[in-house]
């Protein structure tokens, strides 16, 4: 290069994107732990469909493949969505979602950088819609269920749609923690009284408050390693805990604590991994905290008042349409335009 | 303690300062060449005073600053003139330009020089003594020191030894070996602003210097402000704000705030003046990189690239080309013959092992660690769409002039995006279009001026006409009253005013008719007048689309380098 500067911080997109990834581990690990292999089966799924959709995708835009593959992206994509959905879903589910998210969401946007949505939120969101039932059929934590499925039924089902003989759907998976509390006030259980069920754990879901224990240990590295900054999940805590807590306090018996929210579901995934998405959130800070602030509230709204068992995913989607506004309402002060800029002039 | 502010911002690039710093400067000897372009400042071009075949002493004033805006060229050392003609400068662009280029006659002779009491003299003869005397910033951004001097008083004088750039140790190197005499340069500086405090700034990387400057301004009311390392920090906004807590507003100077700020190295170059009567004839240069033993030279100014490159040993093999400035927003030139200017701090010699090549760039993901990294608290990534889809209006609400390109940005990107040279092409197109736009307007201006002065001749030409009539009318209704003189002498003047109100009436219709109503029945003198206004207007319009000279005062890049 022939321009200064001619120097530049050993950085890359792939190291960036490749810490997210190695941040996800811990969470998939203790996920491993309580549900069994599957889910390593679907991230691995969706991660060969994501590349090969990338691929693809890239050559038929007339772009060079590999500095665009060997940038992880697609590969993260992949990850985030196999993590969302169950990880019993048959293996052309995983594929479906994975290869809309990378040829539609990302790169009929015009690929990375320029999509707008979140792509794997947008895979979620196309399959949440299209094959609603199959998005229920999350596994039964060990020590839950009477029955606990081998590795080897697992990926019978992914791939064959069998189960066992002895066994039925309803015997190995369960709805989410989420959803149960809300099929269940819908009776008008009281809270304490659900709680009491056996998939519930000490704040959340048994086993899934772990996985989320997982998913702050890696969001907090990502942090200290200064991949993303502490606006967004700060002001997505804050909002979420604040909006539950209000309805909380008026009425505990149907509102649950706002411990629950932030632990349950894909909170602290949606936190740490999912809003702090650099191409689809806004850049500035103060645009952070607005725009996870927002997603705070949408989540909540959706889990307690709309139709789906959680809300992250449709928050970040209806957040990510307002990223331009919020942009540029809330450019900072740029140096000399502030007030400190316009004291007392020098004996003029 | 004064209490240290902070400003948004900055990197920690690798220092690379050890390299060069261990070893005391030497003086490079007497080129065989010396080209000196006569640019070597901002502002307007000085004006030759030698012809080639003349012979000239050291010190000898080359060229006269032309103007304020404006510094003097001198002979850095004695011999003959061999040229005054275009040769390639340092630029970015490669471009030739005006430059005196001596043979040295080995003798070194002094011209006439002496050193002089500047409290005896009034200040502006101080300034004048300056700017003939060559002084002009020598941070890199080569303002003359006269002009940003010449606001007083100010609050708070700041001094510039932060030196934030990788590799460049001239500044720590003077401050080590002369900190005596860039004090007693600072209190030429004092003298000339009558700045209630003196603080030097200078980075906690060069304890040496500190420590020098420390005992060298003992008693004298100056301070030495040890500020954290953190490029820019030698920013003149930045170190201003770092100092004072305040901020140089947007498009103005230090002294809109109360504060005047010079670099050690210029104070130094002003105790020589007045001290020693030596104009600005060499500088200190950090020759480093790509060499065998890098080192600091006191170099006289038109030194080429590469006898300065032979004194520290030599390039190392694989050297590929020379950084002049600092590797953040230094300058890259391929020639080793180029010269020495009075803004070049450091030679890097570029190797690909020092300076690996950048891999390709991928699309910015909107990570906005360039945004962290900005000291101007701009939004780099939008700054960056906006110059990428040519929406220059944008660009500019954006605030993209208050970028000072230091480079920050480009050095964090993780997508490798040149961004810098996004922002100058943004700002080079900015430039030319209002340039056009400016052309166009005095066109225009001046054409209506040139319609409205026709017009008002016309009208003119037919009222004097009209006078003339009426008075040839009028005589000849005395005459045509004369031979009647039986007439009643109360007839007289009605006959007379009916003859004026015809006249005027007559005048009134000529003056009517000799508006251009249509082209034809023209005489020969009408077309020759049009045909001049075509000319003009031709001319006109060539002017409007022509891209004009350089405008002088307005390269903002510039502006913003340390200094």
């Amino acid at each position: 290069m022939l321009s200064s500067p001619f120097i530049s911080k050993p950085d890359s997109v792939s190291r960036i994107m490749l810490t997210v990834l190695l941040a996800l581990v811990p969470g998939i690990a203790i996920y491993t732990w309580y549900y069994g292999p599957a889910i390593l089966v679907s991230i691995a799924l969706a991660s060969v469909t994501a590349l090969a959709t990338e691929a693809a995708m890239l050559k038929l835009r007339n772009r060079p493949v590999t500095p665009f593959l060997s940038d992880y992206s697609a590969l993260l994509t992949a990850w985030l969505l196999a993590i969302s959905i169950p990880s019993l879903a048959p293996w052309w589910m995983v594929v479906v979602g994975t290869a809309f998210a990378i040829a539609v969401a990302k790169h009929l946007y015009g690929g990375l950088g320029s999509n707008p949505f979140n792509p794997a939120m947008v895979g979620y969101a196309v399959l949440i819609i299209s094959f609603p039932s199959n998005m229920t059929h999350w596994l039964t934590p060990i020590g839950v269920g009477a029955n606990t499925l081998s590795f080897a039924d697992q990926l019978s089902y992914i791939f064959g749609g069998h189960l066992p003989n002895s066994l039925t759907l309803d015997a190995v998976t369960t709805a989410t923690p989420l959803d149960t509390l809300k099929t269940q006030l819908h009776l008008d259980r009281p809270v304490a009284d659900i709680f009491s069920m056996p998939i519930y754990g000490h704040i959340a879901g048994k086993g899934s408050e772990l996985v989320a224990l997982g998913f702050l240990i890696g969001g907090a590295w990502l942090m200290f390693k200064r991949i993303i900054t502490w606006h967004i999940p700060a002001a997505f805590f804050g909002m979420l805990f604040a909006t539950s807590g209000i309805f909380y306090l008026i009425d505990p018996t149907h509102y649950v604590s706002p411990l629950f929210h932030i632990t349950a579901g894909a909170a602290v995934l949606g936190a740490f991994f999912i809003l702090t998405d650099p191409v689809t959130g806004p850049t500035t800070p103060r645009g952070k905290l607005i725009f996870a602030a927002g997603a705070g509230f949408l989540t909540y709204m959706i889990r307690v008042f709309g139709g789906f068992p959680d809300g992250m995913a449709f928050a970040t989607l209806l957040m990510n349409i307002c990223v331009p506004l919020i942009d540029a309402y809330t450019q900072p002060a740029v140096f000399g335009h502030k007030e400190t800029g316009k004291q007392e002039g020098g004996g003029k | 303690m004064r209490t240290l502010f902070r400003f948004h911002g900055g990197v920690h690039p690798p220092e690379h300062k050890l390299e060069s710093s261990g070893l005391p400067s030497a003086r490079a000897p007497l080129p065989g060449l010396l080209v000196l372009p006569l640019q070597q400042h901002i502002g307007a071009k000085p004006k030759t005073l030698v012809q080639a075949g003349d012979r000239v002493l050291k010190g000898q004033l080359l060229a006269r600053a032309e103007g304020n805006l404006s510094a003097g060229i001198h002979a850095p050392t004695s011999g003959t003139v061999l040229s005054v003609g275009t040769r390639a400068v340092p630029h970015p662009s490669g471009m030739e330009d005006l430059c005196i280029t001596i043979a040295p006659d080995g003798e070194d002779q002094w011209a006439q020089h002496a050193p002089f009491d500047y409290l005896a003299m009034p200040k502006e003869e101080l300034l004048t003594r300056l700017r003939d005397g060559g002084i002009v910033g020598l941070g890199g951004a080569t303002f003359p020191t006269h002009v940003k001097f010449a606001a007083a008083p100010v609050h708070t004088l700041v001094l510039n030894g932060a030196e934030c750039e990788p590799w460049i140790t001239t500044d720590d190197r003077l401050m080590r070996e002369r900190a005596a005499e860039i004090v007693q340069g600072i209190e030429i500086l004092r003298h000339l602003v009558n700045p209630a405090e003196t603080v030097i700034g200078i980075e906690d990387n060069k304890p040496e210097a500190i420590a020098a400057m420390r005992e060298a301004c003992a008693n004298t009311g100056i301070e030495v402000a040890v500020v954290p390392t953190l490029y820019p920090t030698g920013g003149e906004k930045q170190l201003v704000k770092i100092l004072t807590g305040k901020e140089v507003p947007s498009g103005g100077r230090p002294f809109n705030i109360g504060v005047t700020c010079g670099n050690v190295a210029t104070a130094y170059a002003v105790h020589r003046l007045v001290h020693h009567g030596e104009p600005m004839i060499s500088r200190m240069v950090t020759v480093t990189g790509a060499v065998k033993t890098p080192q600091n030279f006191e170099v006289l100014l038109g030194t080429p690239i590469s006898e300065l490159v032979q004194l520290a040993g030599g390039a190392l093999p694989g050297a590929d080309g020379y950084i002049l400035g600092g590797p953040m927003m230094g300058l890259h030139v391929g020639d080793d013959r180029l010269p020495i200017v009075k803004g070049t701090n450091c030679v890097i010699v570029k190797s690909p092992q020092l300076f690996p090549p950048q891999p390709p760039a991928l699309p910015c993901i909107r990570c906005t660690r360039c945004a962290q990294a900005c000291p101007a608290d701009l939004q780099p990534q939008e700054l960056y769409w906006f110059a990428k889809a040519r929406d220059f209006g944008r660009a500019q609400e954006y605030n993209l002039f208050d970028c000072i390109e230091c480079g920050a940005c480009a050095y964090v990107c993780p997508s490798h995006i040149p961004l810098v040279q996004y922002y100058r092409y943004a700002k080079g197109e900015i430039w030319a279009r209002e340039k056009e736009k400016n052309a166009a307007d005095a066109a225009r201006v001046r054409h209506e001026f040139r319609l409205e002065r026709m017009e008002r001749d016309k009208r003119e030409k037919a009222e004097k006409l009209a006078q003339k009539e009426k008075a040839a009318l009028a005589q000849s209704a005395q005459a045509a009253a004369d031979p009647a003189p039986g007439g009643g002498a109360a007839q007289a003047p009605a006959a007379t005013s009916e003859i004026i109100a015809a006249a005027a009436e007559r005048a009134r219709q000529h003056a009517a008719h000799a508006q251009p109503k249509n082209t034809g029945n023209l005489t020969p003198e009408q077309q020759a007048e049009i045909a001049d206004i075509e000319a003009r207007r031709a001319h006109i319009r060539e002017i409007a689309h022509k891209p004009t000279e350089s405008r002088p005062t307005e390269s903002r890049p510039t502006e913003s380098r340390k200094e």
